[in-house]
């Protein structure tokens, strides 16, 4: 059997896989190949090992798994003739990566191939070696491969530089040894060993500072010559390419020149001249001394200053600019961007055809040249160039639209002069693009809005006028409906108007239309339907008159299948039916947004998001005292990055997420806590501040400072979850006030158990109050028993009291039964339930934990939590 | 990661079908396909008279169509885009060389040619060779030494079959 015939059945199988119809046809025969070829492998079959090892390519190109042939190219990579080898490296380099732990048992054969007699088999080695070596094979190969840079053979040599390439990326701390050799390589002749080593030193000066010193002082001048020799060199056909003898020489030249003038007013100097005859010989009418001249470009901006070179160089990208050829326009494009920190004025010049090229019909083309107006932009120019992109925004494709819009936003965002032409400028986006408008900038809308108290009604106007004509855009309708909530007077009224402005006629009625437009639209989402019911509920108390119809759109929704507008919809009609004397307190107009901390807000971005609406439901914008802050937000967070739970984990975790709709999870959920994964309880202390989870304990304590400022209200309005906490919280507040008065805090008893820490104030809210009682049983300074004590401060006798505890991972927690699940009312009796806590870092970190009470009375379950970190410092040491 | 001038090279039909892969940087096999699923779809619908690059995962890549092959090669964010638009060209004017007027059956059926071929051209993702005529005379020169070796495998098996008959 003849061992070289594979040709015949690797066509065999190719046609037979061209052959199939279908890919479950093309499976089949690739599945009957795979087994044949692992059947032969077993065999360890020599004869058809390079066969093989050539089907397992093409299967591999298709994408089916060839794992199971890795071994065979190591085999005939081992083998002694040439074709095995030539087919088991091309294998080793297609079949694996520098990953897999096999290729270190390929540095032996490489090693004897580096070092073989054949100069082709070393050039096979070489190209593996380059194309695939990680850092090991490197520090074990480089001085085999040192040595063969001063191979006698050119193919070898040039094989060797590229090779030097990848072992100084990998590890370049070789790359001292590489300088001599390398630099030896710039004074060869033959082409190819002169591009390969020109490229190394490039490289090389990269990683090396000594190299390019050296390089800089030794070379610089051979190199201008080399360069200068290139560029006047007579016809030569072999490396000839559209009259222009070897460009990629050119370009290899340039490129390291540029890094070797960088920085250096010598060696810019000594390249000034030949750079200069670079720009203005080469012939532009092709790729390949366009090419030439695009690198020359970038080397004249990276070196030293040389006023004229740049004239020249900006010449050239402004000639590039109005070329028809699409590549070259974009390239152009390309090298503005970097041009522009050296001459920003220069490249100001051509900001007409940037402009025009933002319009292009080529999408590569477009996203650079709206990359460069983008920098572009200043004080002065801000506003024709906005006008420009707003302008276009409206005919642009739809792919194109997102990233347009976003760098619209941000550039009105960076320079807008005023109050009046940011607002201007954002409602005409909203108006053309309002569906590709991000969260945070219509938010930041809002909080502009907000704080322009003399546009408040100029904008109202503006935004029913753009209303009309722009319903189907949702963050338009998201502004809209939020300026009509709080401005809607202003609307009616015609408050504040300003010269610009057309009076128009528009009765409370029509306001409440628009509302009632948007929350019928079937397109939009929760979260504007939501800010719609709100919006509503102001409107009933700024116009008393419409209060019955906006009744009615409200209780349409009260039988909605999304809970929270439901909940909304209950909510807020009760307050228009039954709560006339405090509606108008509950909606009042939100207190001005203060940009500052609104901008500081939003670079902490979204990880303050939910403390900050824990904040938020502390501090109500409409001024209602709020007795409970739940901040549901934080638990509900928690099904996003659970780990997957143990089963009583799982039931844990339901008793703490179902507690608002199951009024009675198990006394045995709790018992579980122990066993439900440290893991889950450790999320729940970090939840709200997974950036700054060093200090997993700030976030509650922090957010009643926070609290204070009113923006936090309006990150929360974009959760919808949180606008339950804050809806609810409302809601609630309203059977709460007239009960808070009168009540001060019942004086505390401490029992007194003999223990010599002091009683803690664990939780205090104006229904609640916890104390902690501590004790230590001699001997086990770990752990520290404590006895909670519940008092309930309201009048009402609260049932199905439950208390619920969770501690990071280096505590564990044992809760015992509580005395009782019934709290009496106004401090008359107490529960008591007994904790235990055993701390595997003594000594070292404090008790933390995080409580959750959940309670019913009036039929209603509230749910109250909050983090203790007072722990006494004594009982850690 | 380190700079790296063509991180991968690949050949795709105007099918979709890949014909050719090869990979300077790492790439795990989950990736490749993922990367080859992406750019066919970018580049395979783009219009003829577009420019030949497409940005994409914050690198670039630069393709041309040759009859029902687009050859694709990727780089980096900074690199000279008209140059590997040369270098694209380069290798395919050697495979024409090398197979006399090339055509995607060729490229199928002797793809490790095709692979042999651009070997001669890259390493580790850096331009080897800018002589057509020299990577040409490398490749027959070890063509040449397959062929000796299968002569005397036959000759030796031959000579075997002689013996034993």
């Amino acid at each position: 059997m003849n061992p070289f015939s594979s040709g015949t059945r690797l066509r065999d199988m190719i046609r037979a896989i061209r052959a199939c119809k279908t890919a479950a046809e093309e499976r089949a025969v690739v599945r009957k190949e795979c087994a044949a070829i692992r059947t032969s492998m077993n065999e360890n079959d020599q004869d058809y090992r390079h066969r093989n090892l050539a089907k397992l390519m093409f299967i591999h190109m298709l994408g089916y798994p060839t794992h199971f042939g890795q071994m065979e190219c190591l085999k005939l990579i081992a083998s002694a003739g040439f074709p095995e080898k030539r087919i088991g490296y091309l294998g080793l380099m297609l079949l694996l990566d520098e990953r897999q732990e096999v290729l270190m048992l390929v540095t032996n054969s490489l090693k004897q191939d580096l070092n073989h007699s054949n100069q082709y088999i070393v050039g096979l080695a070489l190209c593996a070696l380059g194309n695939i070596c990680s850092a090991e094979m490197a520090r074990d190969l480089a001085p085999e491969v040192e040595r063969l840079l001063q191979f006698r053979d050119p193919n070898v040599r040039k094989k060797a530089a590229l090779c030097t390439i990848r072992i100084i990326k990998k590890v370049p701390d070789l790359s001292e040894n590489f300088i001599n050799p390398a630099a030896a390589l710039l004074k060869e002749k033959h082409h190819g060993v002169l591009i390969t080593g020109i490229q190394l030193c490039t490289d090389l000066c990269k990683v090396s500072p000594e190299a390019l010193e050296f390089l800089r002082k030794k070379h610089t001048d051979g190199l201008v010559k080399t360069l200068r020799d290139a560029v006047n060199s007579p016809y030569t056909p072999e490396y000839d390419i559209s009259g222009i003898a070897d460009p990629f020489l050119h370009i290899r030249l340039l490129k390291l020149l540029r890094v070797l003038g960088q920085g250096d007013a010598d060696a810019s100097d000594a390249m000034n001249d030949i750079l200069a005859q670079v720009a203005t010989k080469t012939e532009s009418n092709k790729n390949a001394g366009n090419a030439i001249l695009y690198e020359c470009v970038e080397t004249i901006m990276s070196i030293e200053d040389n006023g004229g070179l740049r004239v020249l160089a900006i010449n050239i990208l402004g000639r590039f600019l109005s070329n028809r050829d699409n590549n070259i326009r974009y390239v152009a494009l390309n090298m503005l961007m970097k041009a522009i920190t050296v001459d920003a004025q220069a490249v100001q010049r051509h900001r007409a055809t940037i402009l025009e090229c933002v319009k292009d019909s080529d999408a590569s083309i477009q996203k650079r040249a709206l990359e460069l107006v983008y920098v572009l932009v200043n004080e002065t120019n801000v506003k024709p160039l906005t006008k420009e992109l707003i302008d276009y925004l409206e005919v642009s494709d739809q792919e194109f639209k997102g990233e347009l819009t976003a760098k619209i936003c941000s550039i009105i965002e960076k320079f807008s002069p005023e109050k009046n032409w940011y607002i201007d400028q954002m409602l005409k986006v909203l108006n053309k693009a309002g569906n590709f408008v991000k969260d945070e900038v219509w938010h930041a809308l809002i909080a502009v809005i907000s704080s322009a108290s003399d546009l408040h009604g100029y904008t109202v106007r503006a935004l029913y006028k753009a209303f009309q004509t722009s319903s189907e855009q949702e963050s338009l309708v998201r502004v809209a409906v939020w300026c009509i909530g709080e401005y809607g007077d202003m609307l009616v009224n015609n408050v504040g108007m300003l010269d610009i402005e057309d009076p128009i006629t528009v009765t409370e009625s029509d306001t409440v239309d628009v509302v009632k437009i948007a929350i019928k639209h079937h397109a939009l989402d929760l979260t504007t339907k939501a800010m719609a019911l709100i919006a509503l509920l102001k409107l009933s108390s700024r116009f008393p008159s419409c209060s019955e119809r906006i009744k009615d759109i409200i209780v349409q929704h009260k039988g909605s299948f999304v809970l929270e507008l439901q909940q909304r919809s209950l909510e807020f009609n009760s307050i228009i039916e039954k709560h006339q004397n405090i509606r108008s307190a509950l909606v009042e107009r939100m207190p001005i947004l203060d940009d500052a901390t609104f901008s500081t807000r939003r670079a902490g971005s979204l990880p303050a998001a939910a403390s900050t609406s824990s904040g938020a439901s502390l501090n109500l914008p409409n001024g209602v005292a709020k007795p409970s802050a739940a901040p549901l937000v934080d638990l509900l967070d928690l099904s996003d990055d659970l780990p997957a739970p143990s089963s009583s984990g799982g039931d844990f975790l339901q008793d703490l997420l179902g507690i608002d709709l199951s009024p009675a999870p198990t006394q045995s959920g709790i018992g579980q806590i122990q066993k439900a994964g440290t893991d889950v309880l450790l999320d729940l202390l970090s939840i709200g501040t997974p950036v700054q989870s060093s200090s997993p304990t700030t976030d509650i304590l922090s957010s009643s400072q926070n609290g204070k400022s009113p923006i936090a209200t309006l990150d929360a309005l974009s959760s919808p979850s949180s606008l339950s906490a804050q809806a609810t919280s409302s809601a609630r507040a309203v059977p709460m006030m007239d009960l808070l008065d009168g009540f001060g805090p019942s004086p505390l008893k401490p029992e007194d158990n003999g223990s010599v820490y002091p009683p803690l104030v664990a939780f205090q809210s104006s229904s609640l109050r916890i104390t902690f009682n501590f004790s230590k049983q001699p001997g086990n300074p770990q752990t520290t028993l404590i006895q909670a004590t519940f008092i309930n401060l309201t009048p009402n006798v609260f049932t199905d009291f439950i208390f619920q505890a969770a501690v990071p991972k280096f505590l564990q927690l044992h809760l015992d039964p509580a005395s009782s699940n019934i709290l009496p009312a106004s401090g008359n009796g107490s529960i008591t339930q007994n904790l235990r806590v055993t701390n595997s870092q003594h000594g070292k970190k404090s008790l933390v934990m995080r409580a959750r009470m959940s309670y019913k009375f009036d039929n209603k379950v509230t749910l109250e939590e909050g983090q203790i970190n007072n722990f006494p410092k004594d009982l850690a040491s | 990661m380190f700079y790296i001038m063509i991180q991968f090279v690949l050949l795709i039909s105007r099918q979709g079908k890949v014909r050719l892969t090869k990979w300077y940087s790492p790439y795990t096999q989950k990736e490749r396909s993922k990367v080859i699923r992406e750019l066919s779809g970018v580049i395979l619908t783009r219009g003829p008279k577009l420019c030949n690059f497409v940005e994409w995962r914050g690198q670039k890549v630069v393709y041309k169509r040759y009859a029902s092959l687009y050859f694709c090669m990727c780089t980096d964010q900074d690199d000279n885009e008209l140059e590997v638009l040369e270098i694209i060209h380069h290798f395919v004017e050697i495979l024409d060389r090398y197979f006399g007027s090339v055509c995607e059956l060729d490229l199928i059926f002797n793809f490790h040619k095709a692979y042999y071929v651009l070997d001669e051209i890259l390493i580790a993702g850096e331009l080897q060779e800018s002589s057509k005529k020299t990577v040409a005379r490398l490749i027959a020169a070890q063509d040449s030494l397959v062929e000796t070796a299968k002569e005397q495998a036959s000759s030796i098996s031959n000579i075997i079959a002689q013996a034993t008959k």
